[in-house]
């Protein structure tokens, strides 16, 4: 394999960023405790889009968590960086699923966005400068005065997605972020995702329920089965990059991953 | 010209049982001849000449300089005990039996303590009505930030907002509709100790000048005190309202919103 070769947004050697070894979580203690990840074990490479599917209430917010240094595992471990994760790292944002409740009602959309920033050091005008582009990016320019609970459910969601864009993570983690936006957007929010990773080499670890959207995105899917919950399988996706929504999922190889994925998560 | 026209209204059916009332007891006191109860008239008279502005200085000042002083610091320390008390578990189990426990004992059964330690002057006023204002407030700022929305703390922690921003940003406001309930209370419980702070240990004061007239039966200058203190009462209230109006705007839009959706 010569140099020529490579896919554009898979870099040809493979950093690992982030590291997820025999990762365990147990939930209350005593009579009470509850074994939500058992053992889980994967990693991510640098640049790298990694989908996570499984049923509901398999683990998967749970195991973000853990990434985002918001839980400590109750044994094994999740690196970033080869470091050990046991606090938010700086170079990581999360969306959450719980988006409407992740706004702060009190601030405008735009305060919403800046308010990270001011934290790490950002210069006003820069500070300005990326909520602008984040909210074009998400077509909702003409929303940063309003307050969220004036807006929508998806354009909420579409809030907290800017949010994390401005933040500009090297690794950005998202649950179930494309949820409750309409088709039309749901497929500019995918292609807005494609975009970011392609423009900032972000790494992006994405939750969702949607075997398509999942396969579409991905470079690996992480299939995880439930009660508890363990990676089932890791399935490779080498579609073509730019992926493209008519032609990437017309494509027979498309549609037999899709099944793949389905017939794994319908086994539980 | 509609929305003037129901604002008439609305401002009509407000005002139409406070202008029976003073209406009623105008001509009504004018009449009776009743020692107790003197005509209006003369009390709107006493009215100017005691409080417009001859012991404006004297009195009314030095009760309202009093209420302020006391108030901000129940105020200022209620909050911050209450967000480090819901923040540090260890603050809230050392303190939170003695504070249920203080807050039960009736502020006026501390005057005569107060006037052994402090004396009769304007700071053991001050102090007794910071004391008795500031439950209210501490707990409400508790109950309010522990009541928060645990995502709302994730979403800090994950993109590390923290110090000033924080605390002003984020822990506060989300706390703010039950802090601004407990200020509320505490203004109430502020004004009343102002007024019995005066009547029992003063000589200075709205309430000492109230009470002073009816212990030498100068009625109608009790009644001119009393009415002072309920227009002041009612100012306070007003204005609290209207600031807390303003600073929970985005609360009151949010549940509008919650109502119509
Ligand atoms: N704080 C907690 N305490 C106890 N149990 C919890 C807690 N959080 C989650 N769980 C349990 O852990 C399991 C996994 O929850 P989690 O939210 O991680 O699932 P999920 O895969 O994200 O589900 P969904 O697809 O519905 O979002 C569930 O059974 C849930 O009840
Ligand atoms: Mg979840």
């Amino acid at each position: 394999m010569t140099e020529v070769v490579t896919e554009p947004n898979v870099p040809q050697q493979a950093e690992r960023r982030l590291t997820i070894e025999g990762l365990c979580k147990t939930y209350g203690s005593g009579s009470n405790a509850k074994t939500v990840l058992d053992g889980l074990t994967f990693d991510v490479n640098a640049g790298e889009f990694v989908c996570i599917v499984g049923p509901s209430g398999a683990g998967k917010t749970t195991l973000l968590k853990c990434l985002s240094g918001l839980l400590p595992p109750t044994s094994g471990r999740a690196c970033l960086d080869g470091e050990a994760i046991t606090g938010p790292p700086e170079k990581l944002a999360l969306v959450f699923q719980e988006y409407t409740r992740s706004l702060m009602p009190w601030l405008t959309v735009e305060k919403n966005i800046t308010l990270p920033l001011r934290n790490k050091g950002v210069s006003k005008r820069e500070r300005g400068e990326r909520t602008r582009e984040a909210l074009e990016a998400v077509s909702l320019a003409d929303s940063r005065r309003h307050y969220p609970w004036q807006l929508s459910g998806g354009m909420q969601q579409r809030v907290a997605i800017a949010r994390a864009l401005a933040y500009q993570p090297e690794v950005l983690v998202m649950d179930e972020p494309f949820a409750s936006v309409d088709a039309q957007t749901r497929f500019e929010l995918e292609d807005l995702a494609q975009r970011v990773r392609a423009q900032f080499g972000v790494t992006v670890v994405f939750v969702t329920h949607d075997i398509d959207e999942a396969v579409y995105l991905a470079d690996r899917v992480v299939v995880l089965g439930s009660s508890p919950c363990r990676v089932r399988e890791i399935i490779p996706v080498n579609l073509a990059a730019p992926r493209d929504q008519v032609r990437t999922k017309a494509d027979p190889a498309f549609t037999e991953l899709r099944s793949r994925v389905f017939e794994l998560i319908r086994k539980g | 010209m509609k929305a003037v026209s129901t604002r008439l209204r609305s401002l009509a059916v407000e005002l139409w049982l406070p202008v029976l009332v003073v209406v009623v007891w105008w001509f009504w006191s004018g009449s009776a001849g009743l020692q107790f109860y003197p005509p209006l008239s003369e009390i709107l008279v006493r009215f100017q000449e005691m409080w417009l502005f001859d012991q404006f200085v004297s009195d009314v000042l030095p009760s309202l300089r009093n209420l302020l002083v006391g108030y901000t610091l129940a105020a200022l320390v209620g909050i911050a005990c209450g967000v480090i008390m819901a923040q540090l578990p260890i603050a809230r189990r050392a303190l939170e039996p003695i504070v249920h426990f203080l807050r039960s004992v009736p502020p006026v059964a501390l005057v005569p303590l107060a006037i052994l330690l402090l004396g009769f002057g304007p700071g053991m006023k001050m102090t007794i009505i910071a004391f008795s204002a500031v439950f209210a407030t501490l707990i409400a700022t508790l109950d309010g930030v522990r009541a928060a929305d645990p995502v709302l703390a994730e979403v800090t922690r994950v993109y590390r907002i923290s110090g000033r921003d924080r605390l002003l940003r984020v822990t506060l406001p989300a706390a703010a509709p039950q802090i601004l309930g407990g200020l509320q209370v505490s203004l109430v419980i502020a004004f009343v100790v102002m007024i019995t702070s005066e009547m029992l240990a003063s000589t200075e004061g709205i309430g000492y000048l109230t009470i002073l007239a009816q212990q030498t039966f100068a009625i109608t200058d009790m009644w001119a005190g009393m009415l002072l203190l309920g227009l002041l009462g009612y100012l306070f209230n007003r204005l609290f309202t209207l600031a807390e109006r303003r600073i929970l705007h985005w609360h009151t839009g949010m549940r509008e919103q919650a109502k119509t959706a």
